[in-house]
Parts: structure tokens; C-alpha cells; sequence
């Protein structure tokens, strides 16, 4: 091909070949992202769905749902810590190594990233608390008023 | 009173930019060509006015006017000035009417000092300009007027999230926001050369300045961003993949596809369509993020406002300027006829390869930062992280890399690689030097061990284009290109640097206890209570030793605000040349028996600084090139200007 656009390719060829590699590479690009997000998205759980399909146990996930009252232990290392996430139906008992996030109290709502382990606990390497008041984790938006307000009854 | 009077300027504002674009376009036609005086002038007090709005804002939040619904939302009279001023933008009301008043400067600005041009193709561009910035006037004013009052006033304000009150804050939106908007520059000439099928190496020329200040304010403030989620955050990350981030990246992505474009087509007069794609794409890409941001569409820290109403608004927006921009583009590119021929090894080949793995990345990165929103419409809600990102961008970003270390030293429209032999040798060696240095270390994952190794590449190709050059007469350009490449290496070295040889470590120690994080013995000598003005603290005093070297204290918090109540964690960081500790306070350590212990997080990490300085030093080399080119461009208009006079004079 370099021989080629050296000896006299037309300016319109050449204008072609160039937009026939950008297409290519544009499309190659989408087609990676589309395989790569198909193996590589982490689910969004709430308690209740975790609780009736877990997902496999190597499998990065998300679980979003209220820290329920009184569940709040430190175990004896002093970093670790466990409490239980539910969403009103179900409750998840959930591990973390690490600093909580300064916004991590009982009766709030929490994102903990992680995996499912097969005995059903929840081993989270990260915690999201939410940032303010204004923000709720989504999947309790989208909760039926009644839930929410059992949520918070129970979580008061 | 200020309130209102901020009021009347934004709606007198708005009337003169829907004047703006009716004059402009109709200077277009033969009819209307008596309008083609007004429309300069009628840019610039539009400018000013929206400049009055937004200072107005400020006045409101500086007294902290409790009667302003904005301010009463957002403020609290207990904060400190330069948080309250801050305060303005640190919200969404207040953040559109900064984005509004930027891009009606930047508008001002350009019809003030912009002669480089057909006056046909400014109009058309000014038009433009109008054009976009009315939908974001009606925006501003139907949807989300920042001077509502309240009735009845209440007594205190909510307050600003504390995590925002930060001096990072008070300069990292305006700096991305001059970024965001100046791109609206773009897209307006882009549109005003399709419009006048002006679309040659003058309007390249003439766009060049103008994107070159954008992408170096939206570099500086990504930086500045990337530092400010690092140190204040306290979760040692300096880059999360929050599609807050993506939505500052996106455009960074394709301003810097642009300026290479540019730099093709005002050099050699080829990717012409391609380049005006460009800057279509380019503040379309700021348009997506603030869509994303402020629709409330995704929960981030940086998302202020959930409502429904906002989001469809910006939606309407987008589709309109995107969608008509790509219309007229899509009617027009047909007339924009071929460019100069090039061959395959060439400045020009190698710029293509630049744009084309940019538009890869961006495509990458746009597709992660969506697709959430997709599957979350089939019911399925995922989120997106560094496993997709990282790898999938490096498919594109390491071949770029590879020809950005030749691409600058050859020639324009055809050239060889023996010629640059020494300078592959040369950017060869110091890889292969690199690949043993990382493996005698050990244990590099994969993604680090090659960004190492192309950062050292880079760094010693980067500075190829100066040899044999008389340095003290080479062009600033040339200087600025140099040091935005080698920025490049510096940052990537920084990063993989920090992903490859972090160290962490998270105990509970009692007053008086050690622990080792990489070569540091920190120390925990007390935690005592401290306040500041609106903000109680528990503060760690700990002492570091490198080595066996003398101790350094470190004084990480853990702050408590009380308006709106609020707790943050407050790093303590120490720099060496070779990197940074970075410990954290967490809580008391409960149900202890005795004294209590206290959680600390401690992180070693090598060169994670470059990261930062790297990307200074890009904006530098943008500096530079802006200096260099604007310099040489007044030079060359005083010339023509001292010609056109002597002719003037002879013919008298």
C-alpha cells in the first residue's frame, strides 16, 4: 500500500483510504468496547436480588442497599469491619478491610463493591457512602414510597 | 436588589444574542448586509453583561443573602469568604451561569481581536456562537434561575458540602469550564467555514489559537481535578473512572485530535473535513458531559441536581446542536473538496495514526461511560471500572504512543524512516534499558511494566526533534510541542509507576505505636481534638522516618463540619523526590478494652507526583505554542498592516 500512495494515488483515493481506516479502526473500537463491557460491567445488586440469584463468586458486583441499625461490629483486628446491608425484603451480612467512608453511618445508604462469597457473605473491597444528603443510591430511588418509608422506619 | 439587577443583565443578555444570530445571519444575504456592523459590537456587551450576571452572583453569595433561594440552598454565614465566593459555582444553578457567562465572553472575545478571517465566514461563526449560547440562556432562565428569591428568608443556609470546600475547588470548574466552552469557539468556526465553505489553512490558522486555550485550561484542570479527588477524597485513587471524570476527559480527548488535525490543515492544507468533524465532535463532547453531569443522570459526587425536568432540557439541546451541526456537516462535506496528497510515512501519517487512536479512545471511553445508562433502560444495572477502561484504552494508547516517538521528527508530506534511524536507536536503547530495569525489579503487572517502559521510550524520543537545532533560535512551538510530549511520558511514568510499586498498609494503632508502609516507619504520637472555623477535627500527630533519615510530622484529620453536618477525612501528605506518604485518620477503633486504638491508612507511592508535574507540563508546552504562534500571527499583521500603508502612500 505505501508503494501504492506514492506512485500517484488520486487525492480522492487517498481521501477514501483514509476513511476507510478511521471507519475500520472506529468500528474495531466499538466492537472491543462492546465485548469488553459484556465481560467486564459489575452488576448492581440490592439484597433482595442477591439474595435469590447470587452471582458467582469471582464475579466483581455491586450492592446497594440501607446499613441497618444496631448491625454496626469491628472485629478484633480494629480495620475490619461487618454489618448488614438490606433493602427492606432481604438482609446481606457484609465484611470490609479499611477505612469507612466518612459519610458511613447505620441507617444510611451504602454501595459496598465486591464479591459474593458462596456462604453468603459479602466481601466488600470498597465502600460508597453516599456524598450528601440530596443523594440516594439509586436503586432505593426507584423503591415504591411504602418501601422507602419502611426502610427508613426500620433503619431509624 | 443585586439579585435583580443580575437578573435583568442575563435576559438582556439573552435578547442581544437572539439579535446576534438574526443580524449575523442575516449580514449573510445581500439584503441584510447593513446588519454585518452591528454584530461585533453586539458580541462583546453581550459578553460584558453576562460578566455583570455572574459578578452579581458572587455579591449575593459574598453577603450570603439569605433571600436568594440559591444561596440559602448553598451557603451558611459561618464559612469563610473565599468558600462562600467559591460557593457560587460549587452548585448547579450557579455552575450553568458560569458556563454561560464563558461562553459569551469567549464569543465577545473573539469578535474583539479575530481578523484573521473573511469577514462572511465571522459573521457566520458569530451567528453561531449565538446560536448555541441561546439554548443555554433558555436553559438557565426557564429552568434553573440562580437569582429565584425566597419567601419567607430563612434564618441560616444549608451550607456547601464540605468535601467542595476546598481551595481545589475554588479554581478546578472555572478552570474546566474556560476549557469546555472556550471548544464552543470551535464548533462555531467549524460551523461558520461550513456555512461560508471557507474550510482551508486560514481557518485552521484562525481556530488554531482559540482551541489551543481551550485544551489548556481543560489539561490544567484535569489536572488540577485529578490532585483534588487524590489528596482530598483520602482514598489514595487520583483517577476513579467517575463518568464525571470521563465527561472532562472525552473533551480533552478530542481537542487534542483537533489540534493535531489542525496543525495538518493549516500546514499543508489536507483533512479538511475530517478537522471540521472535529470540532463538531470536539464541544459536542462538552455538551455530553454536562448532560451527564448535570441531568442528574448518574449519581457522582460532582452531580448536584436530580431533576428529571433539567435533564430533558439539556437532552433537547443536545440533540439540537449535535444533531444540526452533524445535519449541516453531513450537507456540506461533499463540497469541501480533497486536501493535499500525502504519503503513508509522513508528519501527516503519523498524525492521522494520533487522531484516529484519539477517536478510538474517546470512542472507548464514551461507550463505558454510557453504557450504564442502556442496560439500565433493559432493566440491568451495571457499573463500569478500571478493568474495561485501563486495557481497552491501552489497545489504542500504546500504538499512538509508539508513533508519537517518531511522529514529530518527520518531515511533511513524505519521508523516510532511515532517515530518523538515530532517533528510533536511540528511543530503542532506552526501552530495552527499561524493560531490564522493571524486570530486575519484579513483579510489574502488565499494564504498568509497559507503561514504564514506553514513558522512558518517550521521555528520551520526546526531546529528539531538538537535536541538531540552535536552541536559543528554535520556535516556541517547536519548545511547546517538545514539552507537551515528554509532559506525556513524565505523567504516564507517574502512573504506572504508582499502580506498579504502591504500597499500602491499614492498621489500628495505639498512641506510641509503629508501623512500616514500604521503606517508612510511621509513628502515632497523639490524636487530639482541633477546630477550625466551621469544622471540628480529630488530628493525628505521626512521625515519619524514610529510612533511617530524621522524622517528619504528619497531621492527617478527621473533620467533622456541622453546616450541612457533614464528616471528611483530611490526608496528610509527604513528599520526597521519589514519591509520596500518604496517611489517613479513620475512626477510633471501638469495643477495645484500655486505651483505644485509632484505624490509619498508609501508602507509599513512587513517583506518583509525575503524574501531576507531567501534566503541568503539558499546559506549559500549550503555553508555549500559544505564545509562539499568537507572537508570530500579530508579527505577520503588523507586517501586512505596514505594507498595505506604504502602498497607500505611494499611490498618493
Amino acid at each position: 500500500m505505501a508503494s501504492a500512495a506514492n506512485s500517484g494515488l488520486k487525492p480522492k483515493h487517498q481521501r477514501l483510504v483514509l476513511l476507510v481506516i478511521a471507519l475500520v479502526v472506529l468500528i474495531a473500537a466499538a466492537l472491543l468496547a462492546i465485548w469488553a463491557l459484556r465481560n467486564q460491567a459489575s452488576y448492581f445488586y440490592v439484597p433482595s436480588e442477591i439474595v435469590a440469584d447470587p452471582p458467582s463468586p469471582d464475579r466483581a458486583v455491586r450492592l446497594g442497599g440501607m446499613v441497618e441499625a444496631g448491625s454496626l461490629r469491628t472485629e478484633p483486628d480494629g480495620v475490619t469491619i461487618a454489618f448488614v446491608v438490606q433493602d427492606g425484603e432481604a438482609q446481606v451480612p457484609v465484611r470490609f478491610s479499611g477505612i469507612v467512608p466518612s459519610l458511613f453511618v447505620e441507617g444510611s445508604g451504602v454501595v459496598a463493591e465486591g464479591k459474593m462469597r458462596a456462604d453468603g457473605t459479602f466481601v466488600a473491597d470498597n465502600l460508597l457512602a453516599k456524598h450528601d444528603e440530596n443523594y440516594v443510591p439509586r436503586e432505593m430511588q426507584n423503591m415504591t414510597e411504602k418501601q422507602a418509608k419502611q426502610v427508613v422506619a426500620e433503619t431509624q | 436588589m443585586i439579585a435583580e439587577f443580575g437578573l435583568a443583565a442575563l435576559w438582556l443578555a439573552a435578547a442581544l444574542a437572539a439579535f446576534q444570530l438574526i443580524a449575523g445571519s442575516l449580514a449573510l444575504t445581500e439584503r441584510g448586509e447593513g446588519l454585518a456592523g452591528a454584530v461585533r459590537p453586539v458580541a462583546v456587551v453581550q459578553g460584558l453583561l453576562t460578566a455583570i450576571a455572574f459578578v452579581a452572583l458572587i455579591l449575593v453569595f459574598a453577603r450570603t443573602d439569605l433571600s436568594v433561594k440559591l444561596v440559602a440552598m448553598n451557603s451558611h454565614s459561618m464559612k469563610p469568604l473565599i468558600f462562600k465566593i467559591a460557593g457560587a459555582w460549587g452548585n448547579h444553578e450557579g455552575s450553568m451561569l458560569l458556563w454561560v457567562t464563558v461562553m459569551s465572553l469567549a464569543g465577545g472575545f473573539v469578535a474583539l481581536v479575530e481578523r484573521r478571517l473573511p469577514e462572511r465566514t465571522m459573521l457566520a461563526t458569530l451567528a453561531g456562537q449565538a446560536f448555541v449560547s441561546l439554548g443555554f440562556y433558555a436553559f438557565l432562565l426557564i429552568s434553573s434561575n440562580p437569582f429565584e428569591r425566597l419567601d419567607p428568608v430563612p434564618a441560616e443556609g444549608n451550607g456547601l458540602n464540605p468535601l467542595l470546600q476546598d481551595l481545589g475547588l475554588a479554581f478546578h470548574p472555572p478552570t474546566l469550564y474556560l476549557g469546555y466552552v472556550g471548544l464552543s469557539v470551535a464548533f462555531s468556526f467549524a460551523i461558520g467555514a461550513l456555512i461560508t465553505r471557507e474550510v482551508g489553512p486560514a481557518f485552521a490558522r484562525a481556530m488554531r489559537p482559540w482551541v489551543l486555550a481551550a485544551w489548556i485550561f481543560l489539561t490544567l484542570g484535569i489536572t488540577a481535578g485529578s490532585y483534588w479527588a487524590y489528596y482530598e477524597l483520602g482514598w489514595g485513587g487520583w483517577w476513579f473512572w467517575d463518568p464525571v471524570e470521563n465527561a472532562s476527559l472525552m473533551p480533552w480527548l478530542a481537542a487534542t485530535a483537533l489540534l493535531h488535525s489542525a496543525s495538518v490543515l493549516a500546514a499543508r492544507n489536507a483533512l479538511r473535513a475530517w478537522t471540521v468533524m472535529l470540532g463538531v465532535v470536539a464541544f459536542s463532547m462538552s455538551m455530553i458531559g454536562t448532560f451527564l453531569v448535570r441531568s442528574g443522570i448518574l449519581t457522582s459526587v460532582h452531580a448536584f441536581a436530580v431533576d428529571p425536568e433539567r435533564g430533558s432540557f439539556i437532552l433537547v439541546l443536545l440533540a439540537i446542536y449535535i444533531g444540526g451541526a452533524l445535519t449541516l456537516f453531513g450537507l456540506r462535506a461533499a463540497t469541501v473538496t480533497e486536501g493535499e496528497r500525502f504519503a503513508p510515512v509522513s508528519r501527516e501519517g503519523a498524525l492521522v495514526i494520533n487522531n484516529v487512536a484519539l477517536c478510538a479512545i474517546l470512542g472507548i471511553v464514551l461507550f463505558g461511560t454510557l453504557y450504564p445508562l442502556v442496560t439500565e433502560a433493559f432493566d440491568t444495572k451495571v457499573s463500569v471500572g478500571p478493568p474495561y477502561f485501563n486495557p481497552m484504552g491501552a489497545v489504542f494508547f500504546v500504538p499512538m504512543l509508539l508513533v508519537l516517538m517518531v511522529g514529530p521528527l518527520l518531515r511533511w508530506r513524505r519521508d523516510s524512516l532511515a532517515r530518523v534511524r538515530p532517533a528510533i536507536i536511540a528511543a530503542g536503547l532506552a526501552i530495552l534499558a527499561a524493560v531490564i530495569a522493571v524486570l530486575l525489579v519484579g513483579g510489574v503487572g502488565v499494564l504498568p511494566f509497559i507503561g514504564l517502559v514506553l514513558a522512558v521510550g518517550l521521555a528520551v524520543a520526546s526531546v529528539m526533534p531538538l537535536r541538531g537545532r540552535n536552541l536559543r533560535r528554535t520556535p516556541l512551538a517547536v519548545w511547546g510541542m517538545v514539552l507537551a510530549h515528554l509532559g506525556i511520558a513524565v505523567a504516564l511514568f507517574g502512573m504506572a509507576s504508582e499502580s506498579a510499586f504502591s504500597v499500602e498498609r491499614l492498621v489500628a494503632l495505639r498512641e506510641g505505636e509503629s508501623a512500616t508502609v514500604g521503606p517508612w516507619t510511621v509513628r502515632l504520637d497523639a490524636v487530639e481534638p482541633v477546630a477550625g472555623p466551621n469544622w471540628t477535627a480529630l488530628e493525628a500527630r505521626m512521625t515519619a522516618r524514610y529510612k533511617d533519615g530524621g522524622g517528619s510530622m504528619l497531621l492527617p484529620q478527621a473533620r467533622s463540619f456541622w453546616a450541612p453536618p457533614q464528616q471528611t477525612t483530611e490526608s496528610a501528605l509527604k513528599t520526597r523526590w521519589n514519591g509520596q506518604l500518604y496517611t489517613v485518620l479513620g475512626g477510633e477503633s471501638p469495643g477495645q478494652t484500655g486505651p483505644g486504638r485509632w484505624q490509619v491508612r498508609l501508602w507509599w507511592k513512587p513517583f506518583v507526583t509525575l503524574i501531576w508535574y507531567g501534566g503541568l507540563l503539558i499546559g506549559l508546552g500549550g503555553v508555549l505554542a500559544l505564545i509562539g504562534r499568537t507572537a508570530s500571527d500579530i508579527r505577520r499583521v503588523i507586517a501586512r498592516d505596514k505594507i498595505a500603508y506604504r502602498r497607500e502612500r505611494q499611490n498618493r
